[in-house]
C-alpha cells in the first residue's frame, strides 16, 4: 500500500509544479509561486514548500518565514467551500458581530475552522472591500451583500447541504 | 498615412457608434465588486436570459459602477435616440420586467426608474436628471469621468471616451521634463496618505541615469471602508494605466507594477485583461505608438497583510518576501525596488495624470483648494442613507458630503462619530464635521484624509467599542518586525478590551498612553507610528465616554451584553 501514498504524493507535486511553472506573469517570485499554488490546490502542503523553494533556488526555511507571514495561507487542505465574513469597521457597526455568531452557530464552530464534515471552512476577513453594502460576506471570494444574521445563517446551512462544485 | 493612434481612435469610435448610435436598444448592467455583493451577476444574467426568451433584438453590455451603490444594481437602458433611464435596486425578477416592458414594449417603468441621463428636452419632468440628483450633481468626476458609461474590459471603449490621447500627446508633443513641470504645477499630492506633491516625487527619480527604474502602483488599499483604488481599477482600469505609462514616460522608467492583494477577483481580473490588450494595442512594450518609448507593465499580487501598503514593505512584497517596511534612507528614488530606482504612488494620484495632460495644470488647479487642488475621492459606508463612491471637490466641507452626498444618517437621529482615512486615521466628532476635504485642514483637525474612507456611526454607536475594533485591526495586521508596534497593540487591545467588559483597572488610561506613546517613537512605519491615533482622538472627542466607561456607568459593551468580541486568533509568528 506504501506505493499508493507515494503516487499520491507524486501527483500532488505534479499539480504544484505545473502551478508554479504556468505563472503568466513575468516577475516570478517566492511570494508569487505560494500564491499560485495556494489558487490551484487551495492550501500550502510541506510539499510545496519544498517545490517552491527548489524553483526559488532558496531554502525551505526562506520560503516557510513567507508563507507563514501572509494570513491567507493555510496548510491544511479547507472545506469544500471557503465562507468569509468580514468584521471591518463597516460591517462592525452594521452588526457584523450577531453575523458572525450566527454563521458560527449554524455551521457549530466557534473560531475560523472548518465544519466537522469538512464541507464549510469559515474564515473572518478584515475587509471584503464591498462595505457600502455592508454587512458583507464572501462565499470562495463571490461577494453577497446586506446580510443579516439570519440571512447568512441561511446561506451557510446552504453551503452546508449543497456545496458549489468550484473545488 | 494615420498615425497608431489615429488608428485606434477610428477603431474604437465605430465600435462606440454600433452600440451608442445604434438602431437597437443598448441595456447597460452596472458592476462591481460592490455590486456583486448587491446581486449584479444574476441581474446581468437575468437580463441576457429576458432578452433571449423574449426574441428582443438589444446590446447587453456590462459596465463600470456609477458609484451610487445604495442604488445597487443599476441598470441603464437606453433606446435608440432617446436618453438613458437608470434604474435602481434591481432583482433579477424586475431585470426581466423592465426587458419586456421598457425595453420590447418601448415604455419605462417610470415608478421603478430613478434618474435619466442625456439630452434634457428629449425627456422632460418625466423623471430627475441625473445631474439633479445631489448625489450625483453635486460630485466633480475627473478620475470617475467614465463610471456607469463604459465597459472596463473595453480598450476600445476607454479610447472612444478620450482614452489614451494624453499619453499620445505626451509621446509626441512633450518632453518627460515638461510633463514632470506640469504635474509639479497641477498642485496634484499624493492620495495614498502622505499627500506629497506628486511632480516633486516624480523630479527625484526623472534625472537618474539608471538603464533599469521602476514606477510602482499601489493598490493595496486595506483599509477598510476604503474601496476607490479597487474602484478604479475595476471600473477603469485603462486610466490607471494611461496614468501610469505617462508617469514612467516622464521619469525614464523602464516597468511598472500594479500592485494588488490577491482574493479581489474583479479589480485583479479587470487590470489583468487591460494590461494584456494595452499590449497588443501597442501601448504598452517596445515604441509605444511608434515612438522611442518602451515600457513594460505587469500586475503584481501581495498575500494578506496590511503592512504590504508601506512603500517600503510593498518592495519587499514585490520581491517575493515577507512585507515588512525597510530602514530609510536609502529612499526608493535611490534604491527602491530589487535596489533601482523607484517611485511609489497611488491608484488614485496616478489616475489624475490622463487628465491633467490633457485638460493642463491650470484647468487641474481651477478645481479644489488653494494647497489641494483637484479632488477627493470618497467612500461612504456604515449609518448613512447613500454609501457609495463620490468624487468631489476638495473644499467641500464633510457635512456637506454626509447630508447633501450622503443623504444623511440612518439609524438614528445625528451623526456622532466619523472614521476617517482608514483605521490609522482615527475618529472624528461633530466639532470637525464642518471641517473642508482638503489635506491641510483635515491633518489640522487630527484627521487624515488619507484612503478617503468615511465610516459614519449614529449616535447609538459604542465609541469605545469602535475603537476596540480598529486596534484589534492594527494588533492583528502588526507585521512585528518592530516590538512597540508588536506588543503595543496588544497591549492596547488588552486595556479596550477590559473597558468594554467594564472591567477596567485604576491607571489603564495612563497605561494605554505610554504604550501609545512608545509606538510613535519606537516604530520603523506609520502602522507603529501612527497606532495610537484611534485611541488619542477617541479620547480627544469622546473622553467622557471613556470615563464612563472606565467607571461602570455603561452598559457592557458589544453585540452579546458580556462586552466580548469575535476575533481571529491567529497572529503571525
Amino acid at each position: 500500500m506504501t506505493t499508493t501514498s507515494s503516487d499520491t504524493s507524486t501527483k500532488l507535486r505534479e499539480r504544484i509544479r505545473h502551478a508554479i511553472t504556468s505563472q503568466q506573469q513575468p516577475t516570478i517570485t517566492v511570494l508569487s509561486s505560494l500564491l499560485a499554488v495556494q489558487d490551484a490546490i487551495h492550501y500550502i502542503p510541506d510539499e510545496a514548500i519544498e517545490e517552491v523553494a527548489d524553483h526559488s533556488r532558496t531554502s525551505i526555511n526562506e520560503v516557510w518565514s513567507v508563507a507563514s507571514f501572509y494570513t491567507n495561507f493555510r496548510f491544511t487542505p479547507p472545506g469544500r467551500v471557503t465562507l468569509d465574513v468580514c468584521w471591518g469597521p463597516s460591517c462592525h457597526l452594521l452588526g457584523a458581530q450577531n453575523v458572525l455568531k450566527a454563521v458560527q452557530d449554524e455551521l457549530g464552530i466557534d473560531e475560523e475552522a472548518t465544519t466537522e464534515d469538512g464541507t464549510v471552512t469559515l474564515r473572518y476577513s478584515t475587509c471584503l472591500g464591498a462595505c457600502a453594502n455592508a454587512p458583507v460576506v464572501a462565499v470562495d471570494h463571490h461577494m453577497k451583500g446586506r446580510v443579516t444574521p439570519d440571512s447568512a445563517a441561511q446561506l451557510a446551512a446552504g453551503l452546508r447541504t449543497n456545496p458549489p462544485e468550484s473545488h | 498615412m494615420p498615425s497608431q493612434f489615429e488608428e485606434l481612435v477610428e477603431r474604437a469610435n465605430a465600435r462606440w457608434a454600433e452600440l451608442a448610435d445604434s438602431d437597437k436598444p443598448w441595456i447597460r448592467v452596472q458592476g462591481g465588486t460592490s455590486g456583486q455583493a448587491a446581486g449584479s451577476d444574476e441581474v446581468l444574467a437575468a437580463v441576457k436570459e429576458a432578452v433571449q426568451s423574449l426574441g428582443v433584438e438589444a446590446n447587453v453590455t456590462p459596465v463600470s459602477a456609477i458609484g451610487l451603490m445604495y442604488l445597487e444594481t443599476i441598470v441603464d437602458v437606453q433606446m435608440p435616440g432617446e436618453p438613458r433611464v437608470l434604474y435602481g435596486n434591481v432583482t433579477p425578477e424586475l431585470a426581466a420586467e423592465i426587458v419586456d416592458k421598457h425595453v420590447r414594449g418601448g415604455s419605462p417603468i417610470i415608478e421603478r426608474a430613478f434618474a435619466y441621463w442625456g439630452d434634457r428636452d428629449k425627456r422632460p419632468d418625466i423623471l430627475p436628471h441625473i445631474e439633479d440628483l445631489d448625489s450625483f450633481g453635486k460630485q466633480t468626476r475627473i478620475v470617475t469621468r467614465n463610471f456607469g458609461t463604459t465597459n472596463p474590459k473595453s480598450l476600445l471603449h476607454y479610447v472612444a471616451n478620450g482614452g489614451y490621447a494624453a499619453l499620445n500627446r505626451a509621446l509626441f508633443e512633450q518632453t518627460p521634463e515638461s510633463i514632470v513641470d506640469e504635474v509639479k504645477a497641477s498642485g496634484l499630492r499624493g492620495r495614498g496618505g502622505a499627500a506629497f506633491p506628486t511632480g516633486v516625487k516624480w523630479s527625484f527619480l526623472a534625472p537618474n541615469k539608471a538603464p533599469v527604474k521602476y514606477v510602482l502602483c499601489n493598490c493595496e488599499e486595506g483599509d477598510p471602508g476604503a474601496f476607490n483604488d479597487k474602484g478604479i481599477l475595476e471600473n477603469d482600469p485603462h486610466t490607471l494605466i494611461e496614468g501610469l505609462i505617462i508617469n514612467g514616460y516622464a521619469t525614464n522608467s523602464t516597468h511598472g507594477y500594479v500592485f494588488i492583494r490577491q482574493g479581489h477577483e474583479i479589480p485583479i481580473e479587470a487590470t489583468r485583461k487591460a494590461i494584456r490588450d494595452a499590449y497588443e494595442a501597442g501601448l504598452l512594450g517596445e515604441n509605444i505608438l511608434g515612438s522611442n518609448f518602451s515600457f513594460e507593465m505587469e500586475v503584481s499580487l501581495t498575500g494578506d497583510s496590511y503592512v504590504a501598503g508601506e512603500e517600503t514593505a510593498l518592495m519587499e512584497a514585490i520581491e517575493g518576501k515577507r512585507s515588512t517596511p525597510r530602514f530609510k534612507p536609502p529612499f526608493p528614488a535611490a534604491a527602491g525596488l530589487w535596489q533601482k530606482p523607484t517611485n511609489i504612488n497611488n491608484v488614485k494620484t496616478i489616475s489624475y495624470v490622463p487628465s491633467i495632460v490633457s485638460n493642463s495644470a491650470d484647468w487641474f488647479k481651477s478645481t479644489g483648494t488653494e494647497t489641494s487642488s483637484g479632488t477627493a475621492i470618497v467612500c461612504l459606508s456604515g449609518h448613512i442613507k447613500h454609501p457609495g463612491m463620490y468624487e468631489v471637490a476638495m473644499g467641500m466641507t464633510i457635512r456637506q458630503v454626509l447630508e447633501e452626498i450622503g443623504g444623511g444618517v440612518t439609524g438614528g437621529e445625528e451623526i456622532k462619530v466619523l472614521q476617517t482615512g482608514g483605521p490609522l486615521g482615527g475618529v472624528l466628532g461633530a466639532d470637525a464635521f464642518d471641517v473642508e476635504i482638503d489635506f491641510d485642514a483635515m491633518s489640522k483637525a487630527g484627521a487624515i484624509l488619507g484612503s478617503g474612507g468615511i465610516i459614519v456611526g449614529n449616535e447609538t454607536t459604542d465609541v469605545v467599542d469602535l475603537i476596540r475594533s480598529l486596534i484589534a485591526f492594527t494588533q492583528f495586521e502588526s507585521c512585528g518586525k518592530c516590538f512597540p508596534c508588536r506588543l503595543g497593540n496588544t497591549h492596547m487591545l488588552e486595556v479596550l478590551d477590559r473597558m468594554c467588559k467594564n472591567d477596567s483597572r485604576p491607571g489603564d488610561l495612563e497605561l494605554i498612553e505610554k504604550v501609545g506613546t512608545n509606538m510613535k517613537i519606537g516604530s520603523l512605519c506609520g502602522h507603529g507610528q501612527l497606532g495610537y491615533n484611534p485611541v488619542s482622538s477617541a479620547l480627544q472627542y469622546f473622553g467622557d465616554e471613556f470615563k464612563e466607561r472606565m467607571e461602570g456607568a455603561l452598559e457592557p459593551s458589544g453585540s452579546f451584553g458580556d462586552g466580548s468580541m469575535i476575533l481571529p486568533t491567529r497572529t503571525r509568528p
